[in-house]
């Protein structure tokens, strides 16, 4: 059963220090086109092959909404059991970069499309709530390239324009490992709603993450840093496991902490500070004017709400009554989209309990040891129901379909073709079973009369001179019952 | 035909569609006024090669069921036209060259007009003299040494000269009607949201708007009616049906209600303006309409708070001229931050500068809420005031501006003086109203003088309608003596 883990605390030399951690989220919106212009979002084209008039901010040009990707905001903040504001205002955050041509991010300050909402975290010492503050939509910048050239800098606008969510949460995460649970369990809901991809590699998901500490059982909170633009898991939990200790140090040393931006170099693995509060950009921030306020309708609202998918938490209970898995199998097997239709793919038609072992056992160790995802896998849902049916039927056992199961992961070949080509099928018949056993019993008299006068052990030598005639492929439960039945 | 340059454009499209006149013989005599207009400077960048060229293929095989068929038209040079040169009077633009064109101009080309010219003013559309162009003054053809307002100022002596049959302007507190009111011309600036603001350089987006300048009111009609549209690609285009307003011009006003707003009497105004004010009242009085005393009693703040919202928004709409994509970039400079500071030092003049300088300032952590979003609170009592005067009148005459065409550098190193000149203008902007500017007298000097109608939002018509039958019994006659050809 689930243990209550222990809390995590940062040891200083004078007791125990808490973390506290919120994020902000920075999540691609799935779209084929940018937030306020027809250029295409794919991922990968040349520099400055997706980029319009308005991405570019030429003279006149105007920012347009595109509907879906509001729409788009909508399913996610629904997902997020957040509140959808009906009216939500667009805004200007104005600040000088090679990379923002507008001179101005367009973003949601005051009034953002979505209000409150909460993530539930399945943590090994059960589930914990945790709060969004809001959820708003903001373009992206482009890129700046300052390492081809020695002299001059380089600008990639494919990216300008390009329609963000910011998710932000309330301080509620307490340590590296939640923090790791938080990301995926928001990346997972999105990719349910099919809003953003959560492709890290790719920056369709990036954060900013506040970290400060206080002394155990201290209500308030400490003086928070952000570090900016994280960009994987694994260097958020870097981030906040060096900046916690920075901070419990300085205090301990009687030292306070700045109210500052800092940003994580990867390569030495320490936070270094951006700019102090003091020299903290005014963004002079107010409605954009080429944008009316944003009005949502009641009905569009419902209607997403109607269409919204089977999310994690509902499918998990679902999964959990009806295929009776235990939470923590459940969770596992809804964590991502891909893998709960996987499953049920398989179960559809095969065992549950088979199907639960072999997908959570062998095929998630190939996936490991491959490094790749199930939908890559050649071990395909069909696949796997058919090789779990061929045990169930009888016609392998569970120790042959290991061997046919490396060969798919490998090939991608049929579980029947293999199992024929190779001669693999039990042997199942009973007439022919128990000529084997016949014969072994006639040439092995003396062992006969021995186990009848109660030598029971020799009933293990009787088995395997069956298995070795039958090639070892006896039905082991087949050879069992005869074996028992003749030398009665 | 020696005047056709003094033709209305009504006449002008009349007789090309008569086939009484060929377009290259219309363009062929403004060009030659083009030529001649030196002294006025009223042309940053000339077309007339192409003009021509345009006018000899629509001659070829003329396509008569247009608006403006074969009528060329020079546009002030805040439009963005393809292929050709568009600067907003700003060294920043001097030789940026849109590929695309504007809405509004692509609405006149499609109409049957063409290019001919882009017509100077005052940088980014900041000014009321035409004095803060990068290119240099325009003179008003009324007389030497007077500014022709601005910042349509080129639009409006061009007009006024007879170098262009009509022309199109913009105004985000005056910019049309106060230079229409200096030159003796018509200008109308429509509802916020009938033409559309794509491609054109913008000043502050909740206030500008592109409208017709003109000799005559039917012209004004004709012009409106070729360059409004719903426009998917400007969010703040209200989506409504095309009108026929030339078609439906009349000047029967019998029964229409007029206000009169009492807080439009300033103490400065020069008694020549409240005797044009009365006479107006007079004279639409005669036209069978009934005169209303109202109260626009948040009139006094509108300079201020336009001068806080225009500049706020100006400050953030001209951040993307910074020297990394078109434009100007200054060579000196060591880093970003130097390269961006050179590039908006040498780019911008002084009257811009102070303008994005103010806007920063109210956008700021600390005043924002004192100046920006009181301004933005004011504002829409100032909308209120003429919603609730509407409710009691169809239209509401005032003078357009407080005085007339004054001389150049008199009010240039003088802001405020500068700004006043925006005061019965500017309102209707913050409103987001449809005002016409018609040219209703002279002063001592014989310089002209306008009165300005108000109308009701999307009520152009009855605007037009009002200004129609006003104009008829004014009977404006504007005798230049043509001294820039001397």
């Amino acid at each position: 059963m689930i243990k209550p883990t222990e809390k995590y605390f940062i040891e200083g030399e004078k007791g125990k220090w808490e973390v506290v951690i919120g994020l902000e989220v920075h999540a691609q919106v799935t779209s084929n086109s940018k937030l306020f212009s027809g250029s295409s979002t794919k991922f990968g084209a040349e520099p400055n092959t997706q980029v319009s008039l308005v991405d570019s901010a030429f003279p006149g040009m105007l920012p347009v909404i595109n509907q879906f990707c509001i729409e788009q905001a909508v399913k996610t903040g629904l997902g997020l059991k957040g509140k959808i504001n009906s009216y939500s205002v667009f805004d200007r955050k104005n600040y000088f970069y090679a990379d923002l041509p507008q001179g101005y991010q367009i973003s949601q300050y005051k009034n953002p499309i979505v209000g409150e909402g909460e993530i539930t975290l399945d943590l090994p010492g059960g589930s914990k709530k945790v709060g969004i503050e809001r959820l708003h939509l903001e373009q992206d910048a482009g890129k700046s390239i300052h390492d081809l050239d020695p002299s001059s800098s380089y600008i990639d606008l494919n990216r300008s324009g390009i329609a963000l969510m910011e998710i932000v949460s309330k301080p509620d995460l307490r340590s590296p490992e939640e923090v790791n649970v938080y990301v995926k369990k928001l990346r997972s809901i999105m990719r349910y709603l099919g809003t953003c991809d959560g492709n890290m590699q790719e920056g369709s998901l990036r954060a900013d993450v506040n970290v400060s500490v206080r002394k155990e059982g201290d209500a308030n909170l400490g003086t928070r840093c952000e570090i900016k633009n994280v960009n994987s898991i694994k260097f958020m939990q870097m981030a906040i496991i060096y900046e916690a200790q920075r901070q419990v140090e300085l205090l301990e040393s009687g030292k306070k902490i700045k109210q500052e931006t800092r940003l994580f170099d990867t390569k030495k693995n320490e936070t270094r500070s951006m700019r102090s509060k003091e020299d903290a950009h005014d963004y002079r921030y107010f409605p954009d004017p080429d944008l009316l306020p944003l009005n949502l309708d009641k009905n569009l609202i419902e209607k997403i709400k109607k269409n919204l998918p089977e999310l994690p938490d509902q499918k998990k209970e679902r999964f959990i009554s009806e295929y009776s898995l235990t939470s923590y199998e459940a969770t596992i097997l809804v964590s991502e989209k891909e893998i709960s239709d996987y499953f049920e793919e398989v179960v559809k038609n095969s065992d549950k309990k088979l199907a639960k072992n072999w997908i959570m056992g062998d095929l998630f160790a190939s996936l490991n040891e491959k490094n790749i995802s199930i939908t890559e896998s050649l071990v395909t849902s069909s696949k796997m129901g058919q090789l779990i049916d061929f045990i169930s039927s009888g016609v392998i056992s569970g120790r042959t379909a290991k061997e046919v199961f490396e060969i798919i992961k490998e090939t991608g070949e049929e579980p029947k073709k293999i199992i024929e080509k190779k001669g693999l099928q039990q042997k199942s018949d009973p007439k022919e079973l128990e000529a084997i056993i016949d014969k072994i019993i006639l040439d092995n008299k003396d062992k006969v009369s021995q186990y009848k006068s109660g030598k029971d052990k020799l009933f293990g030598f009787f088995v395997g001179q069956v298995m070795k005639a039958s090639g070892g492929k006896g039905n082991p439960q087949l050879v069992n019952e005869i074996l028992k039945q003749k030398l009665k | 035909m020696t005047d056709i340059c003094k033709k209305s454009l009504t006449e002008l499209v009349r007789l090309i569609k008569k086939k009484e006149i060929k377009s290259e013989e219309i363009t062929q005599s403004f060009i030659k006024n083009i030529n001649n207009d030196k002294k006025l400077n009223t042309f940053i960048t000339n077309c007339s090669e192409e003009a021509l060229n345009k006018a000899k293929n629509f001659d070829k095989s003329p396509k008569l069921d247009t608006l403006l068929p074969g009528v060329p038209i020079a546009v002030k040079d805040l439009f963005c036209t393809e292929g050709v040169k568009t600067t907003a009077g700003s060294k920043m633009l001097e030789n940026f060259v849109p590929n695309y064109e504007s809405t509004i101009t692509n609405n006149l080309w499609n109409e049957g007009a063409f290019l001919l010219g882009k017509l100077n003013c005052d940088e980014y559309a900041m000014g009321s003299s035409n004095e803060t162009s990068y290119f240099g003054n325009v003179t008003n053809p009324i007389a030497e040494n007077t500014v022709p307002g601005g910042s349509s100022g080129g639009s409006a002596s061009a007009l006024a000269a007879d170098l262009t049959p009509a022309t199109i302007g913009t105004d985000t507190g005056g910019s049309i009607r106060q230079p229409a009111s200096f030159t003796g011309t018509v200008g109308l600036k429509p509802t916020y949201g009938l033409c559309s603001r794509w491609g054109i350089v913008a000043f502050a987006s909740s206030l500008d708007q592109a409208g017709p300048m003109t000799k005559t009111v039917e012209d004004c009609s004709l012009m409106l009616e070729a360059m409004a549209s719903f426009d998917k690609k400007d969010s703040t285009s209200i989506n409504k049906k095309k009108e026929n307003y030339s078609k439906n011009l009349t000047d029967n006003i019998k029964g229409l209600k007029i206000g009169i707003p009492k807080e439009y009497r300033v103490d400065s105004m020069p008694n020549e303006i409240d005797k044009l004010w009365e006479n107006g009242k007079n004279l639409l009085k005669d036209s069978g309409a009934e005169i209303v005393d109202i109260s626009l009693p948040n009139t006094k703040y509108a300079l201020p708070t336009y001068y806080i919202v225009a500049p706020a928004e100006a400050s953030s709409n001209l951040a993307r001229y910074d020297g990394v994509k078109y434009g100007f970039r200054s060579t000196k400079g060591n880093n970003l931050i130097e390269m961006y500071e050179n590039t908006r030092s040498e780019g911008f003049g002084d009257e811009v500068k102070r303008r994005i300088l103010i806007g920063t300032y109210v956008l700021s952590s600390g005043y924002y809420d004192a100046y920006y979003i009181k301004a933005q609170k004011v504002r829409q009592l100032i909308k209120n005031d003429f919603d609730q005067s509407f409710k009691k009148v169809d239209a509401i005459l005032t003078p357009s501006t407080p005085n007339s065409a004054f001389k150049i550098g008199e009010k240039k190193d003088d802001p405020i003086s500068m700004y006043l000149n925006d005061i019965f203008t500017v309102p209707v902007n913050l409103a987001g109203l449809p005002a016409i500017s018609i040219p209703a007298g002279t002063d001592n000097n014989n310089y002209p003088l306008g009165l300005q109608l108000i109308g009701k939002p999307l009520h152009e018509q009855k605007l037009l309608n009002i200004a129609y039958a006003t104009e008829k019994k004014i009977n404006f006659k504007q005798h230049l003596n043509r001294w820039w050809e001397k």
